[in-house]
């Protein structure tokens, strides 16, 4: 899968570990959760309803400014971020989909 | 006297001179802003291990960045700084902010809210693909993490942002397709008197496009969005428009899109500001005196009152606290403040040629196809909209709301607000008035049901 | 001279009553004119929390929420339109602390079992097998297959348009400003000078019935009170019953719903006060905070997620939390069916139907003592 966002400055940062979708990532301190992600990845989500409108599909942000709350993602552990105002750390463990009805039952 | 409770929200170039003038009145404001580190937007700081040093980041405006952050890294000291914290409500004389999971009432004598602006978009059909950002968010990206939001970037929409971002982002070496604007180019040849009122702004406007044509950009005006292609898995491919007749179809992964910004009023609006219309920009502001004071103790400043642009927002913010500071009984200096409201009138008077030149593009928006996507959050097509009037007979923003669910998701109307009341307004054929605006309620941005009062 | 609008009934109050009576009343051949101040379905009928239960009514208003539950199924062929009903159960909890509620439920359930209402009683590792996202204070709940839950927001809009079609006259943007009898008829004014008029007049105007039950020497006291009512963004669908909680304790009292496009609509607590006079009900983020407690002790899992919007609305509360439903004991002519405390949205469409039965033949088999105007007479 390619990347969404292209580093064009700032690489010279220690890295940090994380996984998406179970595969183990690498970006850098620094980054926000959302750029970690789109520079491993193309997506951070998916829509909630797309069975309802079939052209709505996979979501990678839109405003990174925390104001259209498009970015919000899971966690393995069933929480919730904001990718776009969360700062990347190791050890997250990040899903792009849904979780299905396991959240209500994982706390 | 030095017991007044000041509280500003927003460390952005507004927030920081409120500050300046709450502290130099001899009182100890407490400073709420959502980000990790002071500067708003325009002056967004990269988080502190980037290297690229205040000319790279922010060019033009360097020294009025720098002098914002050393200006308010002087400040700390002198305030009570609450940074990461986001103000979901206000309420009887208290502003209710949170901070990691906890939230408390904190309560206020004078509640100086500088909440800054966020892009006015207008939807185009497809732009709920992955790969579609706001022009704010593209700049946010280069600025603030140092990436390009795409491999090869479209740009789309109008206003002085759209040709700012896409040279950023050819001055920074990503590739940038075509800068698409909506607006013909003799609009901004009408508004030329206007915006001579700021011919600093004016000039590098002019340089903005010599750059980007010089680097090979194609720049078209007056260009009629059709669609953004993109498939639902792999998001943006290119967006076509029709120009002087023709149809053009324009290559890349990622769009840019934006038409200028709109104020971010839901705390004034919970704190209980009244709303007017603007005909002129097409949008429901909130109100204030001169000053900026908008009644029971609130006080509004910088583009989170009425978008006059960062260097305005200095002026405006600094207005407001002295508003502040005169209702509480300090003294303020007469002659600064005559200075400030001369400046602020020729922001102003700027202001209004950009929104000649560089108009909110409502017949396109009206004109949205049924099959396009208003409210991103809850994927509602304009179809759905147009029936809750048609059908439902709904004749403003907040019942067509609650039966089409435009406005019901997550950014509760921030980016679907405007569209959706322009295209009730053309279904019903009344004025944009008759619609109304989104009513705002809590919380200001989402909050977790695991939030906990810590002041109890 | 003003034109007067005439017809069979006049309907003073757009909410679910009067919408739903308008639309049975045109389907038993009579003229209908429902003045609404603002839209219909606006104020209670349209910010409640959306619970069609029957399960933790009295005993004796079962028979009311029967007929309605009809109604309620046979919704989107009677409206033409979805009003989101979903039968997927509701289930009303007691917490450890309150053991005593057990025997409560038992009692309740076998009373509402002659009524017609099964209810499963779980003890609380059955009811964690079935629902595992109850928290652990959790000690037993009453569960009923048959319950459901709805869209307020769409539901009084929905009779109206229905009653509309009929040939009914939905007049909104009318606030009537004074009413008396002259002669045969209730003759209505309106505050822009309009007139209307009707040898039968039902009041169902919610928080402001009872001033306008005044204008006829039936003053009602009701006192207006505001929800807290609260929604999360949207999360896969995991939770099917509606969830209650049995307790006598106002601030424990929360409850929540998942809508089918997976939204959490989350109610109770606390109270505020509402405005009439001024159409205003605010949300105390107070009570905003306490409702999040006490929903996490009742659904842990609920912690995680994200609320996006607060609510409230105006409803007309009863010192007995009772509505008043029937004839007038002053003026013949004259029907009330107001001030359903909070408890209405279920009942709503039966008491649409029963009153429209009630105008129209005289009589209905719904017992109706509960809800007589006089027992707040002096």
């Amino acid at each position: 899968m390619s990347a969404r966002f292209r580093r064009l400055v700032e690489t010279d940062r220690p890295q940090v570990s994380l996984t998406i979708d179970g595969v183990g990532v690498t970006a850098l301190a620094g980054d926000t959760l959302m750029v970690a992600m789109l520079t491993n990845g193309d997506a951070l989500r998916s829509s909630e309803f797309s069975d309802l409108e079939p052209t709505d599909g996979r979501r990678a942000g839109f405003c990174l400014m925390g104001a259209c709350q498009d970015c919000w993602v899971w966690t393995a552990q069933g929480e919730r971020l904001r990718a776009c105002s969360t700062p990347v750390q190791g050890g997250m463990e990040i899903s792009t989909h849904q979780p299905e009805a396991t959240w209500a039952t994982i706390a | 006297m030095g017991n007044h409770r000041v509280i500003i929200v927003g460390a952005g170039p507004a927030g920081v001179r409120a500050a300046s003038a709450v502290v130099r009145a001899g009182l100890r404001p407490i400073v709420i802003d959502e980000a990790a580190r002071a500067g708003g937007q325009i002056y967004r700081r990269p988080p502190e291990n980037f290297q690229r040093d205040h000319e790279a980041l922010y060019g033009t405006e360097a020294a009025r960045a720098r002098a914002i952050h050393e200006d308010f890294a002087a400040l700390v000291p002198h305030i009570d700084y609450r940074p990461e914290t986001l103000v979901w409500n206000v309420a009887e004389g208290h502003v209710w902010a949170a901070h990691e999971g906890e939230t408390q009432a904190i309560p206020y004598d004078a509640l100086i809210v500088c909440s800054g602006a966020s892009d006015r978009v207008a939807p185009i059909k497809g732009w709920q693909a992955a790969g579609c950002y706001s022009l704010g968010g593209a700049q946010i990206a280069l600025k603030a993490q140092g990436c390009a939001i795409g491999h090869r970037v479209i740009f789309l929409g109008s206003g002085p942002l759209l040709y700012l971002a896409a040279a950023q982002y050819v001055k920074a070496g990503a590739e940038v397709a075509a800068v698409l604007d909506t607006s013909p180019f003799w609009l901004r040849v009408k508004a030329a008197p206007k915006l001579a009122a700021m011919p600093e702004l004016l000039w590098q406007g002019v340089k903005l496009l010599r750059d980007l044509k010089r680097a090979g950009v194609p720049v078209l005006t007056g260009v009629t969005p059709v669609e953004i292609e993109g498939d639902t898995q792999s998001g943006v491919s290119g967006v076509t428009v029709r120009h002087k007749g023709a149809v053009k179809h324009f290559a890349g992964d990622a769009v840019a899109m934006g038409w200028h910004v709109k104020p971010e009023a839901q705390i004034a609006d919970l704190a209980r500001a009244t709303f007017a219309f603007d005909e002129a920009t097409r949008q429901w502001l909130p109100q204030t005196d001169a000053d900026g004071r908008a009644g029971n103790a609130l006080y509004l400043g910088g583009d989170g009152a009425r978008v006059l642009g960062a260097r305005s927002a200095e002026v405006t913010g600094e207005l407001a606290a002295m508003a502040a500071l005169a209702d509480l009984g300090l003294s303020v200096d007469a002659d600064r403040r005559r200075w400030l409201l001369a400046e602020k009138a020729n922001y102003a008077n700027f202001a209004k040629g950009l929104a000649q030149a560089f108009p909110w593009p409502h017949e396109l928006v009206a004109a949205i196809p049924d099959e396009a996507i208003v409210c991103r959050c809850e994927a509602v097509t304009a179809a759905t909209l147009r029936a809750s009037v048609n059908t439902a007979h709904a004749q403003e923003a907040n019942r067509a709301k609650a039966f089409s669910r435009v406005g019901m998701g997550r950014c509760q109307g921030r980016y679907c607000g405007h569209a959706s009341t322009e295209i009730i307004a053309a279904a019903r054929s009344v004025s944009l008035e008759k619609t109304g605006r989104l009513r705002g309620q809590a919380p200001v941005k989402p909050i977790p049901v695991s939030l906990k009062r810590n002041d109890l | 001279m003003t034109q007067i609008h005439q017809s069979d009934v006049a309907i003073i109050g757009g909410g679910l009553m009067g919408c739903s009576a308008a639309l049975f009343l045109r389907q038993r051949g009579m003229s209908v004119t429902l003045l609404e101040t603002d839209k219909v379905g606006r104020q209670a009928s349209g910010t409640n929390f959306g619970n069609v239960r029957r399960q933790g009514r009295p005993i004796f208003q079962l028979p009311l929420a029967n007929r309605a539950i009809r109604i309620w199924r046979d919704s989107p062929q009677l409206l033409g339109s979805d009003v989101e009903y979903l039968q997927s159960g509701h289930i009303r909890v007691c917490f450890r602390d309150r053991p005593e509620n057990i025997g409560k439920m038992e009692d309740y359930a076998a009373l509402a079992r002659e009524e017609g209402l099964d209810l499963e009683l779980l003890s609380a590792n059955a009811l964690r097998e079935k629902f595992p996202w109850l928290g652990p204070d959790v000690l037993a709940g009453s569960y009923s297959a048959t319950d459901g839950h709805a869209n307020p927001r769409l539901a009084a809009p929905a009779f109206a348009r229905a009653a509309a079609r009929l040939g009914a006259s939905i007049v909104e943007d009318t606030k009537i400003v004074h009413a008396e009898k002259v002669g045969e008829d209730f003759r209505l004014t309106a505050e822009d000078g309009r007139q209307f008029a009707a040898p039968i007049l039902l009041i169902t105007a919610g928080a402001w019935a009872g001033k306008i039950a005044g204008w006829f020497g039936e003053e009602i006291p009701l006192t207006p009170r505001a929800p807290t009512m609260s929604v999360t963004e949207p999360v896969p669908y995991a939770i099917a019953p509606a969830v209650g909680v049995m307790t006598p304790d106002e601030v424990e009292t929360v409850y929540f719903r998942q809508v089918a496009r997976g939204n959490i609509v989350l109610g109770g607590s606390t109270r505020a006060q509402s405005y009439p006079d001024d159409y205003r009900s605010y949300v105390l983020p107070q009570n905003t905070m306490t409702q999040f407690q006490h929903l996490r002790r009742l659904a842990p899992a609920l912690a995680n997620l994200q609320v996006i919007r607060v609510w409230s609305g105006i409803e007309g509360y009863t010192d007995d939390a009772l509505p008043i439903m029937g004839p007038s004991a002053k003026v013949s002519g004259l029907f009330h069916a107001f001030g359903f405390s909070g408890s209405g949205f279920q009942i709503g469409p039966g008491v649409g139907e029963t009153m429209a039965e009630l105008i129209a033949t005289g009589a209905t088999d719904i017992p109706l003592e509960h809800y007589a105007v006089t027992r707040f007479a002096k």
